[in-house]
């Protein structure tokens, strides 16, 4: 499939119906979806014929297309039923039959839950700015020890805290890209109409 | 959810040692056509807890013919890896419960999505 074909696809998936901030609930969008998707299977081969996980999953755009792309099966965790609702609408409405979903808290998982059961985690996490500080860390600690390979995104800013991380978890880390996310004002607070934020989108792998 | 899922799950009641396999209880069961691919299927059986998807497939009324053991040389037998592929994937729990098999507590199933999340007591 070609990156313009899987953008367009992704562009009809539904998104939050009512963004819930304290989960920090804002959509990653198709163009953003379809290019880390692209890439990781385009230059790494880590989705076609692989075991998926989707951390904090929300309506499921990157698990959608993960499966477009011919995963085995990508699993989608979210703590949150009403996102999980739209998810399941997505993918019946795409008629995907390789995803599942499992609704649970990644800040409460036990230590080796999971542990390598999966190929590839790929997440777009919470970004830890209202009130839930180092969630993406969390995020990213659970994800470590699901699989050898994890695909994500964090803040631009963070990246030699996540760096130090990445090196304790014995996990290579490579900035694949940097993104200018276009956080759109999904929330009351967002003053302006769109927020630009510097955000990397990180390859984590161990041997 | 699948019983490829269903073979990753454990759970993690506070003060449970082995909250594994979870019994399944189910009162609606599904079977959905999934694309076959033998080598995902092959590469998954190494990572399975074989006698728990088993278990999984007989409390389902789903096992047909599936053997309680492996077959030598899986990977080349085709017929063997449908009847894998067949209860992983395409064998799916609409509605029920999950049982924690040494606690006893229940994990909804609604929907085709199992509720994993605990409550504050039992973190």
């Amino acid at each position: 499939m070609k990156l313009k074909e899987l953008e367009s696809h992704l562009q009809q998936v539904d998104s939050f119906k009512k963004p819930k901030i304290l989960l920090e609930q804002y959509p990653t969008s198709p163009h953003i979806a379809a290019c880390m998707l692209y890439t990781i299977q385009s230059t790494f081969d880590d989705i076609e014929g692989k075991l998926v996980a989707d951390l904090g999953c929300g309506c499921g755009v990157l698990s959608i297309g993960a499966a477009m792309l011919d995963a085995g099966l990508c699993v989608g965790f979210d703590i949150d039923n009403d996102a999980l609702d739209v998810f399941r609408s997505n993918a019946e409405g795409f008629e995907i039959s390789n995803v599942d979903l499992v609704q649970c808290d990644l800040c409460s998982l036990e230590d080796g839950a999971y542990a390598n059961k999966f190929d590839t985690v790929i997440m777009n996490p919470p970004f830890g700015t209202k009130h839930n500080q180092g969630i993406d860390m969390k995020f990213l600690s659970a994800a470590s020890t699901m699989a050898k390979t994890v695909y994500s995104l964090h803040k631009t800013s963070t990246r030699e805290h996540i760096q130090k991380k990445a090196n304790d978890w014995g996990m290579k880390m490579e900035v694949i890209a940097e993104l200018r996310y276009d956080l759109p004002a999904s929330y009351k607070f967002h003053k302006k109409k769109t927020v630009d934020i510097q955000v990397d989108f990180i390859r984590f792998s161990k041997a | 959810m699948k019983l490829l899922t269903h073979n990753m799950l454990t759970s993690h009641v506070k003060g449970v040692v082995k909250g594994y396999p979870l019994l399944i209880k189910a009162t609606e069961v599904k079977v959905n056509e999934v694309d076959f691919n033998p080598q995902f299927v092959s590469r998954m059986i190494p990572k399975l807890e074989w006698s728990a998807l088993v278990q999984a497939a007989d409390e389902l009324g789903q096992r047909e013919d599936l053997p309680g053991e492996l077959v030598p040389e899986y990977e080349n037998n085709e017929e063997f890896l449908k009847k894998v592929h067949r209860v992983l994937l395409e064998v799916e729990v609409i509605e029920g419960v999950l049982q924690c098999p040494e606690s006893g507590r229940e994990f909804p199933i609604s929907r085709g999505i199992p509720n994993m999340l605990l409550n504050d007591d039992e973190v």
